[in-house]
């Protein structure tokens, strides 16, 4: 009975990953660097469980509990695999000791997923001295992927910060060419990537439509004054570059002083769940944003043939994970892609085929991505996901429209 | 396994510094320990990984800062919440000197002395006004603001804003045969054994004991004609300049700085580590180091879900069985032991 | 113009966040003679109790009288178990103490309730107030419960032999004991107290700033910064040092040119040093007389 439960999770997985290249990969003999063995593969994981940024630790746990899914069908091509996940508490230095004690002290044959710009940059240099892979890096900062020549052993995965910015821009040259933008933006280079984003995306309009701008810190309190300071400069298109705390509150805010600019809000915080529910959903309705997984969550989704694989998963192996949570979706998704890079590599688990099969996805799709929206990258193109979609908010769910949008300008 | 060797090696440590009164007459014990504990520092390196060997660097890196608190609390009666500032302070000087002008990274640590030495003296003249739980927040203020400032757009040229700095690690002597982490340790090992003899002498002299009667009674200590303002921004700035240099080191082993780097929450782990050391007691900053580093690992270890809580359980039960800190226990045992 | 009056008034809503936390921080201090740096994630915790009470079902009002029972129990519980032990450690010691209570709570409530933000019900609503854009009702609410908070205790402290047994065993605790006063127990009640004023805190500040656990761990900092500015010896003054925090830094943000925005919050701290340097014992503070 297990066995045929096995293998029809393995035909799903198959049709899921559209692999023609784990075939031919498969053939080479084996070949191991440290970290993998005929019976089991090692990937490191830094995670902020600890500190500031401690609400994106359900995505550690979120790929914890996909790995033992796939240990429990057997592991990938008959290796379980060892997922070691430590906590850094969103301290540069302390990711540095995490990752030296993953790569010496564990031997883990890459490290998978790390999360945070600042840590990543601070264990970067590391990395790429050790050949070890830092692959798939939790961030959308472009300095991750915009280099394979020097940071050959980095990749990101999400569409990066600046692309997000750059579409936006796109959106605002089209829809609202007269607008007078304001940005809210975050105090560091997550914020300040989008930003520049936008500002490169609009070009010589930059000076003339960016009417004003107002940081604010991680350790604000609240952001109405940087708020009010908007509205009171005339904008009428908010650009909203916040983390999900924040956003909750600017999108509460707006509705309180009765305010009615176009709204447009980052990615980081497009999650119902966790932004628009506590800012009251009415509140919300009309905010636009982009997006490139689905929302589980979502009424609409809950027939969607290809999310039954999430929702088992979820189901059995989360049964407490709140659902409205997108994090759980981005877990997913990039476990997903990972699980197909250690497929490609067949029996070839060395650091250096890890990099090359993920440096060769081709049209990869997870379940939880959009309709249009696959992972694709080359040994010079390290930008795993560039494709998003404009998407607005019904007061119930976001609503997709137009294009699949990507952006040509990559730096 | 590191933790273990740990705890007798540091335990032995503890008499090199100067005694309590009362255990004076014990020199032989603190010369043998001395020596015990340089022997097993300096066999480290060829028993342990470089990962390891890297750990204990970074112990010791926070071990000078912590005993640069020291200085200025346990000796001088002075409270900081903003070590932070300085720390960030030397590890900027230190990374900037290096990234931009190709300073060999020893010349960044006198350089990031010097530097902190006049910020911590020119802080130590308005904080003379405060006391207690003002001179408390005053140096909250500086360890909130410090990052908000290296983050500052108009600084980013040399700062590297809100993206850091990342510096190129120093490759040991060619003629040492040693690999950079192994060289790396015995580099802070010889700057915190000097730093260590340093502040040992400095306590030990006028300018010592004028800091101390600072520290027990400042109104006594002012009418024995203790220039009480002097005395304590020179404090203020000495602490500055240890915790400096433990910037620029922890700067030069991390090979990254980034305003991320340096919040509250490192202010707070040198408190702590002060405390569990032993407030005074200049030889409690290496247990000091051990935990700030050591312990947050074990926590995780015990509980990924509630580290944190596990934490300051380790925490609140190490004030139980000693509410003075190492040095208390340290004292009590050397005190069985002789009678 | 409007432009400030905007400003300042938001600052007066946003400062009723920072004077309630003031006040609590200003209670304890009052209690145990230091600063309590787990005050915050005690407030923070109490509201999380609050919010599992009315996921339980029960009305805001039950909800909102139990957790304050609960916290005054839970701070008395603090006392007696926690410090009483280390009684006579050095004062150093204590604060290590309290930064492992913050440690511990943090993790405690992020494993029980995780950490995404969470919504919390307002007894006022959040409809702006008389129709003016510029404060809700809920804001209007908070810096209202502040007064009257601040009035319970000036009478409490001033009026009923407790209140005035309790001062009396913080300023002097020998003296305190010589006339009869049971010190320990006025210290655990103390602490009881601040547990209860940082419930309301918590509870009046989550609606504004969301439900999660590190929600206070940066307003306890402006909380601090208001009770040190209006001297730590004085419930108004916390209150007036809470509300001036939030007005200065707003407009710090607003109207300082280049480096306002990104600093507002060092340069609102560089403010207050400076007060402080003029007038060590805050706006409101008793100054105490040394005695060799």
């Amino acid at each position: 009975m297990l066995s045929h439960k096995i293998s029809r999770r393995g035909v799903a997985l198959g049709i899921v990953a559209a692999g023609t290249f784990a075939a031919s990969a498969a053939m080479a003999q084996k070949k191991y660097d440290s970290g993998a063995t005929d019976t089991e593969i090692k990937l490191g994981n830094i995670m902020p469980y600890s500190g500031p940024a401690s609400a994106y630790g359900i995505i550690g746990q979120v790929e914890a509990a996909y790995f033992k899914m796939i240990n429990d069908q057997g592991g990938i091509n008959g290796r379980k695999i060892n997922f070691i996940s430590y906590d850094d508490g969103y301290s540069p230095p302390k990711a540095v000791e995490q990752a030296r004690k993953l790569v010496e002290s564990d031997e883990v044959l890459f490290i998978f997923n790390p999360l945070g710009t600042p840590t990543n940059s601070a264990t970067m240099k590391y990395m790429n001295a050790k050949k070890v892979p830092q692959l798939f890096v939790a961030t959308g900062a472009t300095k991750f992927s915009e280099d394979p020549k020097t940071n050959h052993w980095t990749m990101g995965w999400q569409p990066s910060y600046q692309t997000e910015g750059h579409i936006y821009a796109k959106y605002i040259l089209t829809n609202h060419p007269n607008a007078k933008i304001g940005v809210l933006y975050q105090n560091d280079d997550y914020g300040k990537d989008v930003y520049k984003g936008l500002k490169d995306g609009l070009g010589d309009k930059a000076k003339t439509m960016i009417v004003a701008d107002a940081p604010y810190e991680v350790s604000d309190p609240t952001i109405d004054s940087q708020i009010l300071k908007l509205k009171a400069s005339g904008v009428d298109l908010f650009m909203d570059i916040t983390t999900p705390k924040f956003a909750a509150q600017a999108i509460k805010k707006v509705a309180e002083i009765g305010w009615k600019p176009t709204h447009i809000l980052n990615n980081v915080s497009a999650s119902v769940g966790s932004v628009f529910k506590p800012a009251g959903l009415e509140n919300g309705i009309g905010v636009l944003s982009t997006g490139y997984l689905k929302d589980p969550s979502d009424p609409k989704t809950k027939d969607d043939p290809t999310l039954k694989e999430f929702f088992a998963f979820l189901d059995k192996y989360m049964p407490d994970a709140d659902r409205s949570n997108l994090n759980l979706a981005y877990g997913y998704g990039v476990t997903q892609t990972v699980v197909q890079v250690l497929k490609q590599c067949g029996d070839e688990l060395t650091r250096e085929n890890v990099m090359k099969q993920a440096a060769n996805l081709k049209n990869f799709r997870s379940a939880v991505f959009l309709e249009g929206i696959a992972a694709n990258t080359s040994p010079s193109d390290y930008f795993v996901l560039e494709q998003l979609q404009m998407m607005k908010f019904t007061g119930q769910s976001w609503d997709f429209f137009g294009p699949i949008l990507s952006s040509e300008a990559k730096s | 396994m590191a933790e273990t060797t740990l705890a007798p090696t540091a335990g032995e440590a503890v008499a090199t510094a100067e005694m309590p009164r009362s255990l004076r007459r014990g020199g032989h014990i603190a010369l043998i320990s001395g020596i015990v504990f340089l022997a097993v520092a300096i066999s480290i390196p060829l028993f342990f990984r470089n990962f390891v060997v890297f750990q204990f660097t970074q112990m010791l890196v926070y071990a000078i800062a912590i005993l640069g608190l020291n200085l200025l609390t346990g000796i001088n009666g002075q409270f900081s919440l903003g070590h932070s500032a300085f720390y960030a302070l030397g590890a900027y000087t230190a990374a900037i000197l290096m990234d931009q002008y190709s300073v060999s990274y020893i010349w960044t640590l006198p350089a990031a002395g010097v530097v902190c030495f006049i910020a911590g003296f020119l802080f130590g003249l308005p904080a003379l006004r405060l006391e207690g739980i003002y001179l408390a927040l005053a140096t909250f203020a500086l360890a909130i603001a410090t990052p908000q400032i290296l983050k500052l757009s108009p600084l980013e040229h040399w700062t590297g804003g809100v993206q850091g700095i990342v510096i190129v690690k120093p490759d040991p002597p060619l003629w040492l045969p040693l690999n950079q982490d192994q060289w790396l340790y015995y580099f802070v090992l010889a700057v915190a054994l000097l730093l260590y003899i340093l502040a040992r002498n400095l306590v030990k002299s006028r300018t010592g004991r004028a800091l101390m009667a600072i520290r027990d009674n400042p109104i006594a200590a002012r009418s024995m004609g203790i220039n009480l303002s002097l005395y304590k921004s020179l404090a203020f700035g000495t602490s500055a300049l240890y915790t400096g240099i433990a910037g620029a080191l922890g700067a030069i082993i991390v090979q990254f700085v980034a305003p991320d780097s340096f919040t509250l929450v490192l202010s707070i782990a040198f408190l702590v580590g002060l405390v569990v050391g032993g407030v005074g007691w200049l030889p409690g900053a290496i247990f000091g180091g051990a935990f700030v580093l050591f312990v947050p690992n074990i926590a995780e270890g015990v509980s990924k879900g509630l580290s944190g809580a596990v934490y300051g359980v380790i925490l609140i039960l190490l004030i139980y069985l000693m509410p003075t800190g190492a040095a208390g226990f340290v004292r009590a045992v050397l005190s069985r032991f002789k009678a | 113009m409007e432009l400030l009056g905007q400003q300042v008034l938001a600052g007066i809503a946003t400062g009723a966040i920072y004077a309630c936390m003031a006040l609590a921080v200003v209670m304890i201090y009052q209690a145990i003679d230091h600063l309590n740096f787990a005050q915050g994630e005690m407030a923070m915790f109490s509201t999380f109790i609050a919010y599992q009470l009315m996921l339980w079902g029960f009305p805001y009002g039950i909800a909102f009288l139990l957790t304050i029972v609960i916290s005054f129990a839970g701070g008395v519980f603090i006392d007696r178990v926690i410090f009483k032990p280390i009684h006579d450690a050095p004062i150093l010691s204590h604060v290590v103490v309290f930064i492992a209570l913050l440690a511990i709570l943090n993790s405690a409530a992020g494993f029980i309730w995780d950490f995404t933000v969470k919504s919390f019900p307002s007894p006022f609503g959040s409809s702006p107030l008389f129709g003016s854009s510029l404060i809700s009702a809920h804001q209007a609410g908070m810096v209202c419960v502040t007064l009257l908070l601040l009035l319970f205790l000036f009478f409490f402290f001033r009026y009923t032999r407790i209140g005035l047994s309790m001062r009396a065993a913080a300023a002097n605790p020998a003296s305190a004991r010589l006339v009869g006063v049971r010190v320990g127990w006025m210290n655990a009640l103390g602490w009881g107290m601040a547990a209860a004023i940082g419930a309301i805190a918590g509870i009046l500040i989550a609606p504004v700033v969301f439900l999660e656990p590190n929600m206070m761990i940066s307003i306890l900092l402006y909380g601090f910064a208001g009770a040190v500015l209006g001297g730590l010896t004085s419930p108004a003054g916390a209150v007036i040092g809470g509300f001036t925090v939030g007005v200065v830094e707003n407009l710090a943000g607003t109207f300082i040119p280049v480096v306002g925005g990104e600093l507002k919050l060092p340069i609102a701290l560089m403010l207050i040093v400076a007060v402080l340097v003029f007038k060590p014992s805050g706006l409101m503070g008793r100054t105490v007389v040394q005695r060799v």
